[in-house]
């Protein structure tokens, strides 16, 4: 019921026209030709940071937790963006960041969109105790402070990358259940659904080709956002002493580690954070031009 | 109306079920950590008899099911049980710090809503003009800084070099009043900083979905001038979803500070319910995330509310 | 959750020695301390200030917790050990030169041996609420952390205490197990507060105490209120009108809060911006040499550990320098695989080991290794930078063949679940006031720490006939041999002795800072002032 009589909550809360299923080679060629310049930048910026990821062993000058020189090492020289407090390379283990930071908060995020958008697609067509049960069991999740409860389950199986990845990914799948079965229910009255069932379509059927497709826009969006909110429990997680442990290194723990160097005006700190800021701002650049796109009132 | 009183009954009942599974779940999970307040109190010097003292003393060699059913009764009759770690009240413990978060919170959304709906208005009037991509890139990266980040620079700026502002929020039940408010106000600017982009682009997304129905479209042509068109025919339609979006944000604004209370020292509830997890103060763990329960599921209430009344289509499915 | 963790490991009966120490106790046969005989310590040179009554001082302090109370058996860390320290008086205070001086204890003597020892409890001094002190009073303290029902951190330190008897209404008699001729020093342990004698009990619920100050309010996790006491019996001590003691967790956010001048003095100053710290020209940064320990410990009953050959290897494997310099930013010194540092009286000076790829692996393939590889278990929780103390130990080893693969653990529970249940594991330990309490709590066969399972029958002989030995000399020959065998044979890697980093604004006069413990040994509300 908190979701059933309420109107989509999405990010951007419109929805797609019929069947526009994702294009690929050429149309998308094109697509980006026409693009504006704020989404061609964006996507310059993406394509950059999947190189680096990409490539981290070949582009790092040093290894991830090599001590290669004495600490705080000024910039330029030897190590273009100096040493930490330990003598480590900042540039390189900026570099293994981008592959521990990136990944984790990608697949944690796929992750939970795959599990709340297929449950609550199945929860909105399906309708009845299917639906009643995971919305309940929804609520109760999410009633409970999403940064606390994270801790706890943390503290139990402990802080190792699969089970942070796996944490995570449950947690915010709640949101995202939310999410997609209030669009969902909107687009699961519509004549043409109703259609497929009279058809005999199967579930699997009508998610795929009937519901998905059409609020794949909403989704899109919310997906930009929710990837910035993952990243940011990784470091708020980090910052209470879980989440990537040291001497692994993330953006978000590195924005920790150096964190006392803002305290005397010492910019190391911006760096780690401004990675972070350009790729979520890259990120949700590109999903506005795709909402713009798709439902046509670019102009 | 009787109807929207009987779905706000029905959504008030099924809260307080939900309430019950949730301190089930926070008892269990807490139980499931490893050690007891027992060892973490006494930690290092930690002799077996002092350990099994205390536990005996407090009753934890019971097992859990009674145990929960034992904290369950005093619930219902009013009473949240001691601190096992420090043998006070849990109500008095928690008190002061509830009030001190809902005031925290009732300053950052003061700043934060108007401003988020002001920008989110701005930049749906001026879309894909420079006035949108500013309010837009900017309230992004506002959001991809972690909170100790923006409240590190908050302070080396305002408070260290500028000396404006305290760094420490020590907030006090017997301060004046304007004292607590500057006391406030740069965790306020802080939380601004994390809630404004989500509720703001909320904003802008359902303003521009509704410029483009027919019946904007017509009032356009009658030539209403822009400002007209979106507060006199488009916000009282964009309400249901900002509504919606604000809500959740105010209900973060309770439930999720732990971080800025940490930088600021602010003796909220979040720092509170992390001290007691870490020593397993179980009834002071119940306490806490019952109440950010209750917040978040009476604020969904509220949303939901509104958006039945604002669309009365919803009160009445077919 | 780490620094909670850490918290409880810190809560270890720490005090410390000096070398000074019982000057006496044992061979004289009698120990005393005169009244109004508090030496002052010699400022000048510190602050150039003589202290004066005033002000009120507020110090932000890095452990506090919303569970802290009053309980003195259960004083979780530097936040209520402070704290206890301003509102409660002990029998014996530990000054500053490392000396032990009677508080409310006169006197004190062993008669006819160290195995009962009689102590002399101050005439004239009153709890906050005008109670008379009485010899009742000590003796209920006492049995607050003892017996069967106890829920006292302290349990063990007492557990040598077979009965307590008065005499009259200002003599206790302490009757042992055995002859401890160092007995008196664990009553100046910090959960050892005189507290009012209640109803066969005792009070702390109030805070009513023979201390400096009055408490005012505590509200745990965020601060307390203390205020001077008028009547204190100390007339050169407790020089603030009041102290705000403030639970700042945050380091970044204790030292903003300290360059604004919000807060007068802070505690753990993070070593990797200290240098930044000092340009500010309204602070001083005090850094006091400390005898606490970081050690690697192994289990010396597991394999590969059970070979020494093995353990000398490591100990040569580490280049001590190194990780002093990286990991510690120079604040600290090297360590020599023993615990005993320089301010212990019987402190032996033995030939320092150095960092020496060749040995370890020459001791390595006496143990019939041509290279090795074994498991370090460490955490955050063990002290701030352990993490990179054992990724460094790894890059030292690796060239002496040694392959250490390093575990993070998750700092919470990582004293419960990790030390002293995985074979190789880190620690630290703060450092007591005599040899006997160290090796009795770390080193002996029965310890409840001995987190290196060592088991050397020589070293525990030593110990035994040490404790009860009165003669000084021959005292000190023993307690040489012992720090011997553990730097030879015992599994401990002890490369560094950490320092106690602290920072205070110009105006906040002290004397000389002890170093038993952090913060002065946690008396900085008694012996600091503000400056005129």
């Amino acid at each position: 019921m908190m979701i059933s009589e309420k109107p989509s909550t999405t990010t951007d809360g419109h929805l797609a026209g019929h069947d526009a299923r994702p294009s690929v080679g050429r149309k998308f060629t094109r697509a980006v030709i026409q693009a504006p310049l704020s989404a061609q930048i964006a996507l310059l910026v993406v394509m950059f940071y999947l190189f680096v990821i990409v490539f981290a062993p070949l582009l790092a000058p040093y290894g991830e937790a090599a001590v290669v020189g004495d600490a705080y090492a000024p910039w330029g020289g030897e190590f273009w963006l100096g040493t930490d407090s330990l003598g480590r390379d900042i540039l390189s283990r900026m570099i293994y960041a981008a592959r521990n930071t990136v990944g984790i908060t990608f697949i944690a995020t796929v992750l939970a969109f795959v599990i709340g958008s297929s449950l609550g697609m199945v929860a909105a067509v399906t309708g009845g105790w299917v639906d009643q049960t995971l919305s309940r069991l929804v609520d109760i999740l999410m009633a409970i402070p999403l940064l606390i409860f994270a801790l706890l389950l943390l503290m139990i199986f402990g802080g190792s990358v699969i089970s942070l990845v796996l944490i995570i990914a449950s947690l915010e799948s709640t949101r995202v259940f939310r999410l997609t079965r209030a669009v969902a229910m909107d687009v699961a009255v519509m004549e043409y659904v109703e259609a497929a069932r009279l058809r005999g379509e199967n579930m699997l059927w009508i998610v795929r080709r009937e519901i998905l497709p059409n609020i794949l826009a909403p989704l899109t969006a919310e997906f930009g956002l929710r990837f910035c909110f993952i990243f940011l429990l990784v470091s708020s997680l980090s910052f209470l002493g879980l989440g990537l442990q040291p001497p692994t290194a993330s953006w978000g723990a590195m924005v920790r580690e150096n964190v006392m160097l803002i305290t005397f005006g010492s910019i190391t700190p911006l760096l780690p954070a401004a990675a972070i800021a350009i790729l979520t701002i890259a990120v949700n650049l590109i999903v506005d031009w795709f909402l713009n796109k798709t439902s046509g009132f670019s102009k | 109306m009787n109807k929207l009183l009987l779905t706000v009954a029905k959504r008030l009942g099924l809260g307080l079920f939900t309430l019950l599974v949730i301190s089930l779940i926070i008892f269990l999970a807490v139980d499931m950590l490893p050690g007891d307040i027992a060892t973490e109190i006494l930690g290092q010097m930690a002799t077996p008899d002092a350990v099994a003292a205390i536990r005996a003393e407090l009753g934890l060699n019971l097992p859990i099911h009674e145990r929960y059913l034992d904290w369950l009764g005093g619930l219902v009759q009013g009473d949240l049980g001691n601190s096992l770690a420090t043998d006070r009240p849990v109500a008095s413990l928690i008190g002061d710090r509830l009030m001190n978060t809902l005031y925290l919170a009732g300053l950052a959304a003061l700043i934060s809503v108007p401003l988020a709906l002001g920008l989110g208005v701005l930049a749906a009037l001026y879309r894909n003009t420079l006035v949108d991509r500013v309010v837009s890139v900017s309230s992004l990266a506002a959001i991809s800084m972690p909170e100790f980040f923006i409240a590190y620079v908050l302070i080396l700026f305002i408070s260290v070099q500028l000396g404006w502002l305290p760094s420490l929020s020590k907030v006090d039940a017997d301060q004046p009043w304007l004292d607590r408010i500057q006391l406030m106000i740069l965790p306020a600017i802080t939380l601004t900083f994390v809630t404004c982009a989500h509720m703001m682009r909320m904003t802008r997304a359902t303003i521009i979905n509704l410029l483009s129905s027919p019946y904007i479209e017509m009032a356009r042509l009658k030539g209403l001038g822009p400002w007209r068109v979106i507060v006199r025919h488009t916000l009282p339609n964009a309400w249901a979803p900002i509504v919606n979006v604000v809500v959740m944000n105010i209900a973060y604004l309770i439930t999720g500070v732990v971080v800025v209370e940490v930088v600021f020292v602010y003796p909220g509830l979040g720092q509170l319910m992390v001290d007691s997890v870490a020593k397993r103060d179980l009834p002071v763990v119940q306490a806490a995330s019952l109440i950010f329960a209750a917040t978040y599921i009476l604020f969904n209430l509220i949303a939901d509310v509104v958006s039945i009344v604002s669309n009365p289509k919803l009160l009445h499915p077919k | 959750m780490t620094s909670n963790s850490d918290l409880d490991r810190q809560a270890r009966v720490g005090l410390v020695s000096r070398r000074s120490f019982l000057k006496t106790a044992a061979a004289a046969g009698i120990v005393t301390a005169g009244a109004g005989a508090l030496a002052m310590p010699a400022f000048g040179a510190d602050t150039g200030s003589t202290p004066q009554r005033g002000g009120h001082f507020r110090l932000g302090l890095s452990r506090g917790s919303t569970t802290d109370g009053l309980d003195p058996a259960k004083y979780a860390d530097v936040f209520m050990q402070s704290v206890g320290f301003a509102i409660h008086n002990y029998l014996i205070e530990l000054t500053e030169d490392g000396e032990l001086v009677g508080e409310l204890a006169e006197s004190w003597e062993p008669a006819p041996d160290a195995s009962r020892w009689v102590f002399r409890i101050r005439k004239g001094v009153t709890f906050h609420d005008g109670k008379p002190l009485t010899a009742a009073d000590v003796v209920a303290s006492f049995n607050h952390h003892r017996g069967e029902h106890s829920q006292s951190a302290a349990k063990g330190i007492v557990d040598p205490i077979e009965s307590i008897e008065t005499d009259g209404t200002h003599t206790v008699i302490f009757n042992l197990t055995a002859p401890n001729a160092d007995f008196p020093a664990i009553t100046s342990d910090y959960h050892m507060a005189i507290l009012p004698e209640k109803d066969g009990g005792v009070d702390f619920e109030s805070g009513n105490g023979c201390g400096g100050y009055i408490l005012k309010r505590l509200k745990p996790g965020v601060e307390a209120v203390v205020t001077r006491n008028p009547s204190y019996w100390k007339s050169d001590r407790a020089w603030f009108d009041k102290v705000t003691f403030l639970a700042v967790t945050d380091t970044a956010a204790r030292t903003n809060a300290l360059r604004t001048g919000q807060i007068d003095a802070m505690d753990r100053v993070d070593l990797k911006t200290v240098n930044l710290l000092k340009m500010d020209p309204n602070l001083t940064v005090n850094s006091v040499d400390s005898d606490q320990i970081y050690y690697f410990p192994m289990d010396t009953q597991a394999k590969p550990f059970n070979d020494n050959n093995v353990r000398l290897a490591l100990k040569y494997a580490i280049d001590r320098e190194d990780l002093v310099t990286r990991v510690l930013k120079g604040y600290g010194r090297i360590g020599n695989d023993h615990p005993i540092g320089g301010s212990y009286r019987y402190f032996a000076d033995l030939p320092q080991r150095h960092y020496d790829p060749d040995k370890a692996r020459h001791y390595l393939k006496k143990a019939g290794y041509d290279s090795l590889a074994v498991d370090l278990s460490t955490s955050s929780a063990v002290f701030t930078g352990a993490v990179d103390a054992a990724v460094l130990f790894k890059e030292h080893a690796a060239k002496a063949g040694i392959n250490i693969n390093v575990r993070r653990e998750p700092a919470d529970g990582y004293w419960d679940n990790v030390w002293m249940k995985r074979p190789w594991s880190m620690s630290y330990s703060s450092p007591r006031v005599t040899e006997d309490w160290f090796f009795s709590q770390y080193y002996s066969a029965d310890a409840a720490w001995n987190d290196t399972n060592w088991q050397n029958d020589r070293f525990n002989k030593l110990l035994v006939q040490a404790r009860a030995e009165l003669d000084q000399d021959k005292r000190a020959q023993m307690y040489a041999e012992m720090q011997r065998l553990i730097h030879d044979q015992g599994g401990s890697v002890a490369p560094a002795f950490s320092a106690y980093v602290s920072a205070a604004r110009n105006n906040v006069g002290h004397g000389k800072i002890a170093v038993n413990r952090d913060m002065d040994g946690n008396r900085i509300a008694e012996r600091w002032w503000f400056k005129g």
